[in-house]
Order: structure tokens, then C-alpha cells, then sequence
């Protein structure tokens, strides 16, 4: 056995694994057996990747605060997790009185419901993506608005001002980074010609001698990454756009009232938005299961992609620990007047990008125009503020 | 009805029905925002009834059925943001969203 | 006539009556979304499935939230006075005649309805050309209408200066 079909095998274990376990029915069964066993997996792997990530979010978040996360659980507090499970399933489940009792239940389902669709499109290595949809980038968009509508289910239902707030709070954000997030992902796709992503993928897997094609490494796609970067972390209601969670602010926003396995739901659902709207990120732009130089392509294609969508949750808690909050408001300008007329702008330079052919002046031009743009734009945004030194006042 | 000669003649009679619920919504309900939600079920129907002659009609590759669905669509949504920007302009105007009270010219 | 196909017509069809017979507002919001759901679901079984998608995104994405919003920004959860208003009977007289008027249409026409089986093919690389290409007037047309309609929204909607008296 060579080096490559060592590695070919090692890439395609998964589809290997699946073609093996199916082979033992009958033919007329295979293609269903076979679609229910990747969704089996989707649905044990994900859940442990999440659990996994809220150790890495503990103890992250607390070495950036300067002091040790949780340590008890097992050698370096990994089993943390497992108690938390626990914990969460052994308490009361607490429906408030007055709460509207299905709207209140069917909130958590649809929202976890809907995000664990989103993970059919995504392509996790070589020939493994569940399903090869056409139209696959706006089936996870979609998914992606149907969860809005659980987060308002979940605010209103449960009679609680705060929660109300809190609800109406995340839906005007998650709408107004809505529509950026769809017109960063517009500029890959007229690049690319096609909505499906694992067409996507192939489109960056080619390599100029050793560096690989990926859209990040353009302008245009520089530009769009970092404006998807922001629209994802106010889509999940992350840090610094967490304030219709915030703990600080409103008890516990749209979560307020709910308690024990619903509440995991919730947690659930949340991460796993993180997930697969990272994997978005990571298929669109990084190349998804693509390796960064030519020479690593030994590496199975999956570890390349879970590795990327580790390194996207990592920045994740990187910002969640370093930067404040913003505003309600702050974060509505934000979206609003400075994000959404530079990713307008975006789509003009991507177009620019594909009709000036081939070439070094298409480069200098793409990044003069947005290098601009983004001075000009920072420069209005900060014309009538008067920002002068920090000045401190310290209680006497 | 179990076995229709076509299966359009069964998206068609429930793109009908739902039409017909959509009109009774609409002329029975007293709220005016019923009465939206009566127009986005007519405008439904409508584009169910598109889609279904698209898919069993004479010239599917000409997308001329996808096509007005999609167009039909942006134009319902559209007009539901300043149906309900109405709405609630009206109900800070008067203070209330009930039709029945609002009969008159005055005011 | 495959066991779905009448599934999902009683899903949106139970959405629909729910959406305009219920009491509570915002029950009838969410019985409207059901409906919006089950519509999506049957446009992807006639293979539509860009319409299909867009149903989703467009409507239960967006103008579900704003029924909702609209309903909450009123605040016309529960009304006070009756559901239904003085002149029920003829609205539902008149649905009920337009139904049979559509019915008896469709029934009455079976044999001349064409009978199309094979599945076309949409792909979305099919609707970009057409949209581009046969559909480059409507496009612009609705682009025109969305940014008027958008703009509108917004002033209809606006709080008015005090004027000084």
C-alpha cells in the first residue's frame, strides 16, 4: 500500500465506513440506510463537539480573565460536561403559570430542530456532505431564518417582560445581520457561479504552487470574511453582540423562563449555530476541507475541516473574552450605516474583480478602492464625535 | 376524490380552498391585521396555483411559473411591510385596530 | 396521489383555518406560519426548489415577524370586543361561493388539463440566466418597487415631529 492510498483510505474512512455498514442490507434499502446513518452521525458528533466547546469556553474565557476555569471534574475540569448533563437533566422543569404552555414547549424544539438542518449542506471532507442540494447556500439560509421565529416564540411565550425585551431585542439584530451575512456570502457565489457548496469548495482547491485558492486570500474576499465574521457573531447572539442575553442586563433575555432540559436545548442550539454558521464560514471562504498548502495534502480532508471550524469558535471565545458589549443602538448604527453599505460596495469591487481578467492591476485596484472606502467611511462615522484622550475619575 | 385523473387537479382544488379561506379571513375578521393575514393567504394560494401549472404544464424549461412565483413573492412581502407600517400608523393615530370602529371619514 | 402530498395539504390547509379562526392574535400568527411551512413543503414536492427555499426565507423569515411585530406594537393580542365582525354571514357566504365558483372550474375542465409527468429541470444556474435574461424587466421593476416600498414603510411608519401648535 503507497503513501497516497494509505491517505486516499485514511480521507474517505468515513464513506468507507458508511458503503461497509450498508452493504449488509438489502439493495433496495441502501440509499435510505445510508442517508440515516450520516444523519446519526451528524447528530452524535455535533452535540460532542458542543460538548467539548463548552469546556474550551470555560476555561478559555477564564485564563483571558486571569483566573483558572473549571478544574474539578476530571484531570483539568474536562469532564465538566458530563456534570453539567447531569445537572441540567435532574432539575425541575418550570413552566411559569401564565406562560402559554405550546408555544413555550415547541420553542426550544424548533429552534434545535432547525439548526441541525443547517448541518445537511455543509461539506465536512471529500465527498461527504449529506445532501448535494443546487440550491444548498439558500437552504441554509433559510434554516437560518426559521430560527428568528423560535427566539420570538420563546421571548413571548413566556409572559416575562424581560423576556419579551429580550426576544424583540435579538430579532431586530438578527434580522438587520441577516442581510448582511446573505450579501457577504453573494459576493463567493457570483465568484464562483453556483449556490451549491461543495461546488464552492472545489472552485478554491485548486493551488498556485503552493498556496491554495482561497477567496480569503482576495480582497474582495478579505472584505466579505470579516464583515461575515461580524454578521455571525451577531446571528448567535454572541459577544460583543450579546445583549438580548446578556447577564448584566436582563436576567437572562429570551431564556429567562426556562429551566433544566429545556434550557440545555437552548444552550444547544445556540452553540450549534456557532457550528454550523462557522462551517459556512469555513466552506465560503477558508476553502473548507481544501489544505492551506499543497504539500499537506495528505491530510484527511476532515481534520482540515473540523480543524478550521475549531479555529473559528476559538476567535470566537477570543472575542467574547476581550471586547465590551455594544448597545442596542450602537449595534443597530453599526449594522445599518457602516457594515451594510460596505458590503454593497463589496459586491462592486467583486464584480470589478471578475471583469478586469487575470492579472496584478486587478489586485492593486480591488484593494485600493476598498482600503478607501473603509478610511473614508471611518472618517464620517467619527466626524461629529468629539473623542478626545481617556480621562479617568476615581472615587475620593 | 381519492384518485384524482391528475395530480394537479389536487393542487389546484387546495390552492382553491385555501384561497376561499384566505377571502373569509379577510371579510369576517375585525382586526385589520386579520385582514393581512387574509391578503398573505390569498397571495399564497395564488402562487401554489402558479407553481402547480409550472410543474405540470406544456413548457416547464421556460420558468415562466418559478418565475412570477418568485416575482409574486417579493411583492407580497413588500406589500405586507407597508400594509403593516399602515397598520400601526393608523392604530397611534386612533388607538385602535378594530374596523368595525372605524366606519366614518372623520377624523 | 402519494400519502404526502394530502399530509401536507391538511397541514396547510389546518394552518390557514386556524390562522383566521383563532381568538388570540399571536396564535394566529404562529397558525399562519404552520401554513407558510406546509406551502414551502408542498412547492418541494412539485420539484420547485428555489420558490420552495425563498417560500422559507421570504415568509416565514420575514413577513411572519413583522405580522408578529405588528401585533405586539398594536398591542392586539386578545380583543376586547368580538372576534368576528356584524357582517360574518355574507363575508362567509361569498368565500364560500368563490370556492365553488374555483372548484367547479377545475372539475369541470379535467380533460383538457395538460398532463406534463416528467420532472422538469430548474436548476438555479436555469433561473439566473432567465432572470437576467427573458426576466430583466420585471426584475428591475420589483427592485424599483422593493427600495419604494422599503422607503414607504419607514415614513408611513415614523413617529411625527410635534408640530407647534
Amino acid at each position: 500500500m503507497s503513501v497516497t492510498t494509505v491517505s486516499s483510505n485514511a480521507d474517505q474512512i468515513f464513506v468507507l465506513l458508511r458503503d461497509w455498514l450498508v452493504s449488509f442490507l438489502p439493495s433496495a434499502l441502501r440509499p435510505a440506510a445510508g442517508v440515516l446513518l450520516s444523519v446519526v452521525a451528524i447528530v452524535c458528533v455535533f452535540p460532542g463537539l458542543f460538548a467539548l466547546t463548552t469546556v474550551f469556553e470555560r476555561k478559555g474565557l477564564g485564563r483571558i480573565q486571569n483566573r483558572l476555569g473549571p478544574n474539578r471534574v476530571g484531570p483539568f475540569g474536562f469532564f465538566q460536561p458530563i456534570a453539567d448533563g447531569i445537572k441540567s437533566l435532574t432539575k425541575e422543569d418550570i413552566v411559569p403559570l401564565s406562560a402559554n404552555a405550546v408555544v413555550h414547549f415547541l420553542a426550544p424544539l424548533i429552534l434545535v430542530v432547525t439548526v441541525f438542518m443547517g448541518f445537511a449542506v455543509l461539506p465536512m471532507g471529500r465527498h461527504m456532505v449529506l445532501v448535494d442540494m443546487d440550491a444548498g447556500l439558500l437552504f441554509f439560509f433559510a434554516m437560518g431564518a426559521a430560527t428568528e421565529l423560535s427566539v420570538f416564540m420563546a421571548g413571548w411565550s413566556s409572559r416575562n417582560k424581560y423576556s419579551l425585551l429580550g426576544a424583540m431585542r435579538a430579532v431586530a439584530q438578527m434580522i438587520s445581520y441577516e442581510v448582511v451575512l446573505l450579501l457577504s456570502a453573494v459576493s463567493v457565489v457570483m465568484i464562483t457561479g453556483s449556490l451549491s457548496l461543495p461546488d464552492i469548495v472545489d472552485a478554491q482547491n485548486s493551488y498556485t504552487g503552493i498556496f491554495p485558492h482561497w477567496y480569503i486570500f482576495t480582497p474582495w474576499g478579505l472584505a466579505a470574511f470579516i464583515m461575515f465574521a461580524i454578521a455571525a457573531t451577531a446571528e448567535t447572539n454572541r459577544s460583543p453582540f450579546d445583549l438580548p442575553e446578556g447577564e448584566s442586563e436582563l436576567v437572562a433575555g429570551y431564556h429567562t423562563e426556562y429551566s433544566g432540559f429545556k434550557f440545555a436545548l437552548f444552550f444547544l442550539g445556540e452553540y450549534l449555530a456557532m457550528f454550523s454558521i462557522s462551517g459556512l464560514g469555513t466552506t465560503l471562504f477558508l476553502g473548507g476541507w481544501s489544505a492551506p498548502l499543497s504539500v499537506l495534502n495528505f491530510v484527511p480532508s476532515w481534520i482540515w475541516f473540523f480543524g478550521k471550524v475549531m479555529v473559528s469558535i476559538f476567535v470566537f471565545i477570543w472575542m467574547r473574552g476581550t471586547l465590551p458589549r455594544l448597545r442596542q443602538d450602537q449595534l443597530m448604527n453599526f449594522a445599518w450605516k457602516f457594515v451594510l453599505p460596505f458590503t454593497l460596495l463589496n459586491l462592486m469591487v467583486t464584480a470589478l474583480w471578475r471583469f478586469m481578467g487575470q492579472g496584478w492591476l486587478r489586485w492593486v485596484v480591488c484593494s485600493a478602492i476598498l482600503a478607501f472606502a473603509y478610511i473614508l467611511m471611518g472618517r464620517l462615522g467619527l466626524h461629529r464625535k468629539h473623542i478626545g484622550p481617556r480621562s479617568y475619575r476615581y472615587a475620593e | 376524490m381519492t384518485l384524482f385523473p391528475s395530480p394537479l387537479v389536487g393542487y389546484l382544488l387546495v390552492a382553491a380552498l385555501l384561497f376561499a379561506i384566505g377571502l373569509a379571513g379577510a371579510l369576517v375578521r375585525r382586526n385589520a391585521i386579520m385582514v393581512l393575514i387574509g391578503i398573505e393567504l390569498m397571495l399564497n394560494a395564488a402562487n401554489l396555483n402558479l407553481i402547480a401549472f409550472w410543474r405540470f404544464g406544456p413548457r416547464p424549461e421556460a420558468l415562466t411559473g418559478m418565475m412570477f412565483a418568485i416575482f409574486s413573492i417579493a411583492v407580497a412581502a413588500a406589500e405586507a411591510a407597508v400594509g403593516l407600517g399602515l397598520v400601526i400608523s393608523i392604530h397611534r393615530h386612533t388607538g385602535t385596530t378594530d374596523l368595525e370602529k372605524m366606519n366614518r371619514m372623520k377624523g | 396521489m402519494n400519502p404526502v402530498f394530502y399530509l401536507l395539504a391538511a397541514l396547510t390547509l389546518g394552518g390557514g383555518l386556524a390562522a383566521i379562526l383563532l381568538k388570540h392574535l399571536i396564535h394566529a400568527a404562529l397558525a399562519l406560519t404552520v401554513a407558510f411551512a406546509g406551502l414551502a413543503l408542498l412547492f418541494l414536492q412539485l420539484d420547485a426548489q428555489f420558490a420552495g427555499f425563498a417560500q422559507i426565507l421570504v415568509y416565514i423569515g420575514a413577513v411572519a415577524i413583522l405580522v408578529v411585530f405588528a401585533i405586539l406594537l398594536t398591542h392586539s393580542d386578545l380583543p376586547k370586543e368580538g372576534v368576528f365582525s356584524r357582517t360574518w354571514l355574507a363575508g362567509l357566504a361569498i368565500a364560500a361561493a368563490v370556492f365553488a365558483v374555483l372548484g367547479w372550474a377545475v372539475l369541470a375542465s379535467i380533460d383538457d388539463i395538460p398532463q406534463q409527468n416528467t420532472t422538469p429541470l430548474a436548476t438555479v444556474h436555469d433561473i439566473g440566466n432567465a432572470l437576467v435574461g427573458r426576466y430583466v424587466l420585471p426584475l428591475e421593476i420589483v427592485a424599483l418597487l422593493l427600495t419604494a416600498a422599503t422607503i414607504g414603510a419607514v415614513i408611513v411608519a415614523m413617529h411625527e415631529k410635534e408640530r407647534p401648535r
